[in-house]
This record gives C-alpha cells, sequence and structure tokens, in this order.
C-alpha cells in the first residue's frame, strides 16, 4: 500500500511555446485534504487535469497509487479513473438526465448492479450532500450552488479513493461556503477518501484543509499546515492570507503606464 | 497575387486535413460501435429524438411536394393526351428523387443542426470532459448512438416523405381534377421497379443519412467550446450536409441509372 496515493516531482507543462508549470513538486497522503492555492491563470486546473491524465506533462511524473499516469494506455487510464472523482467548476452535469441519473450513471455504467440496488446507492449518495429530496429534478432546476452538490454525489457514487475539486467555493453564499467546506471534510473522512481542493477561498479552506500548497510562477512558492500558513511570514502567502491588494502579486496585469495609455504623455 | 494563391493554398490544406479529421471520427464512432449492440436502448432513444420528431415536418412537407406534383404533373401530361400516367409521374420523381433528397434536406436541419448544438454544447459545459473523467469514452456513449439513431431514422422518413407525397397527388389528380384511378394506380404499378427504384433510393437515403449524421456529429464535436462555436458549427451543419446531399445525389444518380 502507497502511503501516498499522488506524488508529483519535478513536474513541467507548456501549453504550445507557453510555459505553465515549471517544476511543481507535490504530495498528497491518503486521508488527507490538501488545498492547491494561486492566483487565477497560474496553472491550478492544469494541474488538476494532469493528475486525471487528460493532458500529458512534457517532464517530470504525475503518479497516483504508484502508477505513472502519462504512462497508461486508455484502458489503464480509465481503470484508474473509476476510482477518481473530480468536481469541475461549474458541476458540469450532464444536462439531458435528471439529478437521480446523473448520480446513478457511473453505477449504470461501471457496473451490473440491479436497478433497485442502483436506487439506495444513489439515494444514499444524495442523503450525503443533503439532496436526495432533489432526486427527480433536472439539473436546469438547481441552483449553482445545488448543482455542485449534486456533482459531488455523482463523483463518489463509486467511492473513488480521490477526488479533485476545482474552485468547489466559487460564487457561494457565506451558508453554502460553510456547508460545503464542512461536506468535503466530512466525507473524506467518513468514506476514507484522499482529497485536493482547488480555490481562492483561503479563509474557508484554511478551516478544514491539513495541507496547502501556493503556486506561483509556475513553482510551488511555499506549502505547509494551515497553522504553519496562518502564521507565515512569506510576503506572497502573507498578501494571499489576508487578501491584500498589491504585493507580490500585482493586482494590475503587465501593461504601459497608464498616462501613456490615455495619451497624456509619451513613454 | 502571390498572397492569393498562399491563401488559396492554405485554405486547400485546411480543407484537406479537415476532411482527414473527420474521417478519422468517423471509423473512431465505427470502430466505437458496440455499445448499441449491447445497450440498444440507447440508439432507440435516439431514434425518438433524431427521428420521430423529425416525423411531422416530414410528413407536412410531403404532402405538399405531392401535391405540387400532382399539379405540375397534370398540366404537362394532359397536353399529350396521357394524364393517366400521372401516377407513374408522381412516383418516381418521389421515390428515385425527391423523397431521399427532400428528406435529406429536411433532416439535417431539423435534426442534424440539433446534434451539433447539443453536441456542442455538452463539450462546451465540460460534459464531455466529465465523462471523460468518469471513464466513460464519449465516442461510445455519446456519438456512436446518435450516429446510428441518425442512420436508421433516414431511409425511414424518406419511405415516409414518398408514401405522403404519392397520397398528396393521389389527393389531387385523383379526388381534386378526376384522373382515373384505376389507371393512377395501375400505370403507377407497371412504372415502378422494386429493384431499380425502390432499393436504390433506399440505398440513397441511406449514403445522405450517413453524411449528414458525420458532418452533424464532427462539427459539433469539434466546436470550439464557446457560444459563438457552437452557433457557427450549427450553421456549418447544414450548409455543408445540404451541399454533400446534393452532390452526393448526383454521384449516386450517375451511377445507379445510367443507360437505364
Ligand atoms: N487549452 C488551453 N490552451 C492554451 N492555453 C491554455 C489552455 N487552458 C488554459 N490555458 C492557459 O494556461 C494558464 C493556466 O490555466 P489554468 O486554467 O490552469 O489556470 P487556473 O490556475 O486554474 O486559473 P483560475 O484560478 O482562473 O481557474 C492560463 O493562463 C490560461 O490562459
Ligand atoms: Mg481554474
Amino acid at each position: 500500500m502507497h502511503d501516498n496515493l499522488v506524488e508529483i516531482r519535478g513536474l513541467h507543462f507548456a501549453y504550445g511555446s507557453r510555459p505553465i508549470l515549471r517544476g511543481v513538486d507535490l504530495t498528497a497522503r491518503r486521508g488527507q485534504v490538501i488545498a492547491i492555492m494561486g492566483s487565477s491563470g497560474c496553472g491550478k486546473t492544469t494541474l488538476l487535469r494532469l493528475i486525471g491524465g487528460s493532458i500529458r506533462s512534457t517532464q517530470g511524473s504525475v503518479e497516483v497509487e504508484g502508477q505513472d499516469v502519462a504512462g497508461l494506455d486508455q484502458n489503464g487510464l480509465y481503470r484508474l479513473r473509476r476510482r477518481m472523482g473530480m468536481l469541475f467548476q461549474f458541476g458540469a452535469l450532464f444536462t439531458d438526465m435528471s439529478v437521480f441519473d446523473n448520480v446513478a450513471f457511473q453505477l449504470r455504467e461501471h457496473t451490473n448492479l440491479p436497478e433497485p440496488m442502483i436506487r439506495d446507492l444513489v439515494l444514499m449518495k444524495l442523503n450525503a450532500v443533503g439532496l436526495r429530496g432533489a432526486h427527480d429534478l433536472m439539473p436546469a432546476e438547481l441552483s449553482g450552488g445545488m448543482a455542485r452538490r449534486v456533482a459531488l454525489a455523482r463523483a463518489i457514487a463509486l467511492d473513488p479513493m480521490l477526488i479533485m475539486y476545482d474552485e468547489p467555493f466559487a460564487g457561494l453564499d457565506p451558508i453554502s461556503l460553510g456547508v460545503t467546506g464542512n461536506l468535503i471534510r466530512r466525507l473524506t473522512d467518513t468514506l476514507g477518501l484522499t482529497s485536493i481542493v482547488v480555490t481562492h477561498d483561503v479563509q474557508e479552506s484554511l478551516k478544514m484543509v491539513d495541507y496547502v500548497y501556493f503556486i506561483s510562477e509556475g513553482v510551488v512558492e511555499a506549502r505547509g499546515t494551515a497553522a504553519e500558513i496562518k502564521s507565515s511570514g512569506l510576503p506572497f502567502v502573507h498578501q494571499f492570507v489576508h487578501g491584500e491588494e498589491d504585493g507580490p502579486v500585482p493586482f494590475h496585469y503587465p501593461a504601459e503606464p497608464y498616462g501613456v495609455d490615455l495619451g497624456l504623455n509619451h513613454a | 497575387m502571390l498572397d492569393g494563391v498562399r491563401k488559396l493554398g492554405r485554405q486547400t490544406i485546411d480543407g484537406v486535413w479537415r476532411l482527414g479529421v473527420a474521417m478519422r471520427f468517423f471509423m473512431l464512432t465505427l470502430l466505437h460501435s458496440g455499445i448499441c449492440l449491447r445497450r440498444p436502448q440507447l440508439v432507440i432513444r435516439e431514434i425518438f429524438t433524431a427521428g420521430v420528431l423529425s416525423l411531422i415536418i416530414i410528413v407536412i412537407s410531403g404532402l405538399f411536394v405531392g401535391m405540387v406534383l400532382g399539379l405540375q404533373g397534370y398540366e404537362t401530361l394532359q397536353k399529350y393526351g396521357s394524364e393517366s400516367a400521372l401516377g407513374s409521374l408522381v412516383a418516381l420523381s418521389l421515390v428515385r428523387e425527391l423523397g431521399p433528397v427532400l428528406a435529406a434536406l429536411l433532416f439535417a436541419s431539423r435534426a442534424g443542426s440539433a446534434i451539433t448544438a447539443e453536441i456542442g454544447l455538452m463539450k462546451a459545459t465540460e460534459q464531455i470532459a466529465a465523462m471523460e473523467m468518469m471513464a466513460v469514452d464519449p465516442i461510445a456513449r455519446v456519438v456512436a448512438p446518435r450516429f446510428w439513431g441518425a442512420l436508421i431514422s433516414m431511409p425511414l422518413l424518406a419511405a415516409m416523405f414518398s408514401a405522403m407525397g404519392i397520397f398528396g397527388g393521389y389527393l389531387v389528380g385523383v379526388v381534386l381534377i378526376g384522373v382515373d384511378e384505376g389507371s393512377f394506380w395501375s400505370q403507377m404499378q407497371a412504372a415502378v421497379d422494386f429493384r431499380q427504384d425502390i432499393l436504390n433510393g433506399v440505398f440513397k437515403s441511406g449514403v445522405f443519412g450517413v453524411a449528414v449524421t458525420v458532418i452533424a456529429l464532427f462539427e459539433g464535436y469539434a466546436a470550439p467550446p464557446t457560444a459563438e462555436g457552437v452557433s457557427r458549427a450549427t450553421t456549418r451543419t447544414v450548409v455543408t450536409s445540404s451541399l454533400a446531399i446534393l452532390a452526393l445525389d448526383f454521384v449516386l444518380t450517375a451511377f445507379m441509372f445510367r443507360g437505364a
């Protein structure tokens, strides 16, 4: 049994000639909730897609349960993915199926379970996210936060060993935010999962995660337990944790001096 | 001048490249079609969405086209005193040409565009990516059933179109104008050959069915995942498949009825 469920070493990735990741190291131990933070566009979603094997690295390795993801063929990859859940930012529910059928999707595709048993399992998963009563609604009838919880129920349908969440908190009100955060923690603990959470929401995630990675400029800029991060002296982390507008991470996208753009003076 | 040539060359290469990718997509779809035999209910569902929902437009258009054929055919035939041949004229035009071609054109704009839009939107909203992350191959689960569902529907719709057209011709020719009913049907029976006309018509609509569905599925699958990309792909499906139907019709007709 590998103690480290996910192990990433020296990972490089580029879209075309544009490098996004330049040497990321990251470890997720079994049973942990780890958070990946960083400013918008730094490559967090890209990192999740690399772990899921939908894109391949140019250099370095991603290992899940000791298997090199980039080295798997389609069958191997699909076998591995049956044991991973991924929560897309907007849920990505199948819009032509009801909530029930969405959660039942993988059970029907990957198992030969009889329909009554599928029904019990689906209702159980929906109950875990508090939406058992919504099982016959269509995705269009759900709010954004509900859709994400349904997507979470769908992601845990096959009892995966690993769940990846892409910004589960974005666009939620403070109550749903806390609910979702607790849910992730509780599911991880009760189902014995490992969770990787990509998020911007420092305050909420620091309450529930075991370990945090900060990514900046394509490398892991800082790492540590929630307590270590809170008391970190690094200016980058400090800016992030306290939500300050300007600091090592600039508010402005690189641009010419303001005056030049407004035509007031010439460079 | 040189720029123009360069642009032409570029567009030609792009076009051929796209054609190649579409062919590869088609082959992949065939390769992953096993699921349609294992789970026929997936195909039946698509026959319903593509076929049954196109039925109304096919029935109404067929009826009107047949009625127009009855009027026009009678006008011309009576000049030569051979209005009794109206039945064979209506039936042959429909079964050989108008049935397969018009049904396919209607199918392209009704069902083809819907398929492109649906798959394009599934991609734009990451449903396809989610399916892949759940270890389900979208080509097998989403594309192949739609392909077979549409392909099975197409000849049936064309037959429906022809049948309604013949009924329309009968309404106008026999009921309204008063052509002799006996000769209307017997001339039709004598003129229409099962192999020559009906089977060839069915074959034609099968070929059109493949063309329309492959174009619709491919455009949807290859559409940029944005609202604009999907809407463009939908338009392209209708335009490209209409042109493909007409061009294929010429080629097929030239082969089938030469010398006949
Ligand atoms: N398919 C793609 N082709 C080319 N570039 C891409 C593609 N997807 C993402 N990028 C670029 O890669 C960079 C990292 O993207 P990514 O989606 O991983 O960022 P992120 O950290 O998830 O950002 P956010 O927090 O805003 O979601 C971005 O600058 C983006 O412009
Ligand atoms: Mg992202």
